[in-house]
């Protein structure tokens, strides 16, 4: 049977204007092809400047694509009807620092239509999912990074949406508010939602995503189940990973003086 | 709702907009973003300056108790107004010239954006956000005007100061709604100050001499400067003044009410003009 995925990519380009004199255009993804289907958790990998951002901002809508074609429940990414059902993390946190973590989420219900009878038990709702409950009435300039992060959380969840797309969610979280944002995206996976992130943390990738995919330089270079690539390439996450990026070695060998600025002739 | 006649397609047109306005979401969501900038007024305290600003206004007026001279009392209302205008005028452009640009810097605007909220809508909550605070801003300043002057003169001709006041938000729509413009094009906050600041200053000394100006001018200049006399919105228009500082009487209500119209058109164009601009961003 055929089932429309929920976020569908088709050899999707997008350059940057360039800034060097030559203007040689900065290609943030080549030809990424990608597809996620409704109920998946989908593990998005690649080092930093990879294009994993990029991607998403497409999605989004933020950025235009240079070439190819992004789809969000089937409906090309350029209309911008499919964000009702869309919760998104951006990378960095970014709220109104004025307002209250209460406040803030009253103005994202208004927009999202949130009837007004059930706008106060879905703010404290997603407010205790985030463990934020005994500072919703402070300004959110007064909170710490993690917290900020929460708040970051609890506003992609606030109309309830069927799909998560999350940019580096446990970034600046310690190890104990890392689980509880696995806990969360694996409880929302039991609710059948579909949750594409993206992660450095490859353990915790490991340990929630059904799916994932390792992009470097803009281009896809491996996509599938943990457990199959696992048993592809012989070996963890982290070592796919490396492997894939064309990591081999160690860049600094035993007797490589960084303070001298000397290096050993190999 | 009772049904409107028939025979009157335009009238009952005009009675749905307010309904049809309520039920366009776009309308929901201009409306909660302009509530956001009132707050964030609130917040960061900037009605202090305006209350600073009104504390010298009143103080100038007060001034007035001291003089007979029908003369001076004059002068010290001209003064007021002056002030009042400038306070007004940097106020909204203030406001407005740092929306935009501090949405992007401090990346409010992609949570923002990634929710059914267009860009469009976007610019339009920012221009109902700023245009309010000019609204609160000129009910303060004319409020305190009126109360001063008309303890001092024992008259109150409200309708006068009300016909002023509605000109005067109506020309800070305009003005609003042109710096909007300016900070999408252009991307610090300084430089669309700098700008709008200029042009509509210059408009409000020199824009109604533009076509004398043209006269004693040749080719081609004299065309440009036709051009801008002819283009150009004519915020002097709402500068009525005069007739509150000598008691002139009310303008025509015909004038005033085509001069409301003449303001709506020109933020209608602005506002258009930022928006297809903004739109056409393909990098936030
Ligand atoms: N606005 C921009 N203008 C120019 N180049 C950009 C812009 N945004 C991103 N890039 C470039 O695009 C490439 C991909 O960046 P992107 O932010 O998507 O990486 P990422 O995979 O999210 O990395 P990280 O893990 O560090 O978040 C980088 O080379 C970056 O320099
Ligand atoms: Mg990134």
């Amino acid at each position: 049977m055929f089932v429309e995925p929920i976020v569908r990519i088709e050899s999707l380009r997008v350059e940057f204007p360039g800034t060097d004199p030559g203007r040689t255009p900065n290609v943030a993804v080549k030809g990424l092809s990608l597809s996620i289907a409704p109920g998946e958790v989908f593990g998005f990998l690649g080092p930093n400047g990879a294009g994993k951002t990029t991607t998403m901002n497409v999605l989004l809508g933020f950025n235009n694509a240079t070439a190819g074609n992004a789809f969000l429940f089937g409906v090309n990414v350029r209309e911008p009807i499919a964000r009702q059902r869309i919760g998104y993390l951006p990378e960095q946190t970014c709220y109104y620092k004025f307002l209250t973590a209460e406040e803030l989420l009253r103005f994202y219900a208004r927009i999202f239509r949130i009837p007004k009878a059930d706008v106060e038990s879905r703010i404290t709702a997603v407010l205790r999912l985030v463990e934020l409950e005994h500072a919703r009435g402070r300004p959110i300039r007064t909170y710490s990074k993690g917290m900020q992060q929460r708040v970051g959380l609890a506003q992609a969840l606030i109309n309830n949406p069927e799909l998560l797309i999350l940019d580096e969610p446990t970034s600046g979280l310690d190890p104990l508010g890392r689980m509880k944002v696995r806990q969360i995206i694996q409880r929302l996976k039991a609710e059948g939602k579909t949750v594409f992130f993206s992660s450095h943390e490859l353990g915790e990738v490991e340990t929630v995503c059904d799916r994932v995919a390792i992009l470097h330089e803009g281009q896809l270079k491996v996509e599938g189940r943990v457990r199959d690539l696992v048993t592809r390439y012989h070996g963890d996450l982290e070592n796919i990973f490396l492997q894939l990026i064309g990591y081999s070695q160690p860049a600094y060998e035993p007797g490589t003086h960084l303070s001298s600025g000397r290096q050993h002739a190999a | 709702m009772s049904p409107a006649p028939t025979c009157l397609p335009a009238v009952s047109t005009l009675l749905e907009i307010p309904a049809r306005l309520a039920r366009w979401r776009g309308w929901g969501n201009t409306q909660a973003i302009g509530s956001i900038v009132l707050l964030e007024m609130r917040r960061r305290k900037d009605f202090y300056v305006l209350f600073i600003l009104t504390a010298l206004i009143t103080l100038v007026l007060g001034a007035m108790n001291f003089f007979n001279e029908a003369r001076i009392v004059r002068y010290l209302k001209e003064i007021c107004l002056l002030l009042i205008w400038i306070s007004s005028l940097v106020i909204a452009i203030t406001t407005t010239a740092r929306q935009i640009p501090a949405e992007r810097e401090q990346r409010t605007v992609f949570p923002l954006l990634a929710k059914p909220v267009t860009r469009t809508e976007l610019l339009l909550g920012k221009f109902w956000g700023c245009w309010q605070v000019a609204g609160l801003t000129l009910l303060t300043f004319y409020g305190f005007f009126a109360l001063v002057s008309g303890a001092r003169e024992h008259q109150w001709p409200l309708a006068a100061y009300g016909q002023a006041l509605v000109l005067h938000w109506a020309m800070l729509g305009i003005v609003i709604a042109m710096t909007l413009l300016g900070s999408v094009v252009f991307a610090a906050p300084s430089s669309t100050n700098t700008i709008a600041f200029l042009v509509s200053a210059g408009i409000l000394m020199l824009g109604r001499h533009l076509n004398h100006v043209a006269l004693q001018l040749n080719e081609p200049l004299q065309t440009l400067v036709y051009a801008a006399y002819y283009l150009l919105p004519h915020l002097e228009w709402f500068d009525i003044r005069n007739r509150v500082i000598h008691d002139w009487g009310l303008v025509p209500w015909w004038a005033w009410s085509s001069a409301l119209l003449y303001a709506a058109v020109y933020t209608a164009v602005f506002l258009v003009g930022a928006a297809a601009w903004f739109r056409r961003k393909t990098v936030l």
